[in-house]
């Protein structure tokens, strides 16, 4: 399983404080996924297609990601232009799309898009693991972080088990269908998965106990603000500041 | 299932959020230090198990097995499924941020009341009637999940009541789907591994 996709590269996001990107990313978010008018969003964008520059990703990568994402939101633009009261705007059958129901359907793809490019230009560029301490240096508790770090480090182990039963299954000749047999398999398969956790789970306690474990992890590398991480903090803040603005304060 | 970043109202969100956090603590707090290779380790398991797509007919669907986590690990399957989220969110860009608290209690909830309404009843000395209540384990937690989906989405704006039903509607088949391998499952836990179902409670 690849995990860090976007996490190796030498761009100036990369070398960013996380603990500044997750903040960042925060508010950036919830401004824009608060976000109603256009000059607030078209800002928005731009700051996200900025910083998508700025980390220098491979686009073709990042265009698959968007992918995933917009299958949800194309399932709602199925419905929205259809069901949102307003002016008609063209029909389709019996069904009557309205203006409005198209630039409601229109903001909500700007506002998961836009959301989703600064998340992996902020988020993704910095390996998981490192988030996760950034995460402990953010208030988040202590046993949430260890749990965090629990999953993503079997995350990848139990992965490999599974690819490995997986394998199992194709060399004896399996092929899923829509039968008892498939479903059964599959349900073994998880239940193989579940045993396996839960043995490796029993000889990680045992490890930890032997080493003295008492709740806490102690983390070995330690985060330094530099000035050029303060300076892009302040950055931010005044250009998500200013799309506050745009969204709120100015139209009035 | 995850609803996507930019599409739900500020109350929606912030509901879920709160909702979220109360869980998450309740589930902490419930969580004992020892328990914790455990609790993560069954948390990847599940997002492994996630990644496993179950052909229906021309289509298919994945795992979520939400009401399985549930059923081993009760209160403590709040935390589970924040973590998991929270990975999905970061590996793959479903869900997002804002929507963390509200992706999270729409699977997790459902997670608790199952533990709630089956396991207790769930013995060895009964598989056959284990069986039936992971099988309902399974249907009302899809179920459950999907209409909190819907929920989600219609108290954001009538204008979603339509896409809502037909998204409950679209998860019937997963909703079969997860009752059929969460009896199975168990019943394969019962026969080769039967102190698993009781483990969350004896260490």
């Amino acid at each position: 399983m690849h995990i860090d996709n976007f996490a190796s590269g030498n761009s100036v996001l990369h070398h960013l404080d996380p603990r500044i990107k997750i903040v960042v990313a925060a508010l950036f978010s919830v401004v824009v996924a608060l976000a109603d008018k256009y000059a607030c969003l078209s800002a928005a964008l731009c700051v996200s297609l900025a910083l998508l520059l700025l980390a220098r990703l491979p686009l073709k990568q990042v265009l698959l990601r968007l992918l995933a994402v917009n299958t949800f939101i194309l399932f709602l633009w199925v419905f929205l232009p259809f069901t949102y009261g307003g002016k008609e705007l063209f029909t389709v059958g019996p069904l009557a799309a309205t203006r409005e129901g198209v630039a409601y359907a229109l903001i909500i793809t700007v506002k998961s898009n836009t959301i989703v490019l600064a998340l992996i230009a902020l988020l993704g560029t910095s390996p998981v693991i490192t988030l996760g301490h950034a995460l402990s240096h953010l208030y988040v508790p202590d046993k949430l972080i260890h749990l965090f770090f629990f999953s993503l480090r079997y995350l990848q182990v139990l992965h490999l088990e599974y690819e490995r039963l997986r394998d199992a299954m194709r060399i004896r000749g399996f092929k899923p269908g829509t039968n008892l047999h498939t479903y059964r398999t599959f349900a073994y398969l998880v239940g193989m998965l579940l045993i396996k956790s839960v043995d490796r789970a029993d000889r990680i306690r045992k490890a930890m106990l032997c080493r003295g474990f008492h709740g806490k992890l102690y983390v070995l590398s330690h985060f330094e603000l530099q000035r050029k991480d303060v300076f892009m903090f302040v950055f931010m803040v005044l250009i998500v500041s200013g799309m506050a603005a745009l969204q709120w304060i100015i139209p009035k | 299932m995850h609803i996507s970043e930019g599409v739900l109202s500020a109350p929606v969100l912030l509901t879920g959020a709160v909702l979220t956090a109360t869980g998450v603590a309740v589930g902490l707090k419930k969580m004992k230090n020892e328990q914790l290779p455990l609790v993560g380790v069954l948390s990847s398991a599940f997002f492994v198990s996630s990644l496993i797509h179950i052909p229906v007919g021309p289509s298919a669907v994945h795992l979520v097995l939400n009401g399985l986590l549930g059923l081993l690990l009760g209160w403590v399957a709040f935390p589970a499924i924040l973590v998991g989220v929270s990975l999905q969110a970061l590996i793959f860009q479903f869900g997002g941020l804002t929507t963390l608290g509200v992706n999270t209690f729409n699977m997790a909830m459902p997670a608790i009341l199952c533990y709630y309404l089956f396991a207790r009843h769930i013995s060895q000395d009964h598989p056959g009637v284990a069986m039936v209540l992971a099988f309902g384990c399974g249907f009302v937690a899809i179920l459950l999940s999907a209409i909190l989906v819907a929920l989600s989405l219609i108290f954001t704006g009538e204008s979603f009541v339509a896409a809502a039903k037909l998204l409950v509607v679209a998860h019937l088949p997963v909703m079969v789907v997860e009752a059929v391998v969460s009896a199975l499952s168990l019943g394969f836990l019962m026969k080769v591994r039967p102190e698993i179902l009781g483990v969350p409670h004896a260490t």
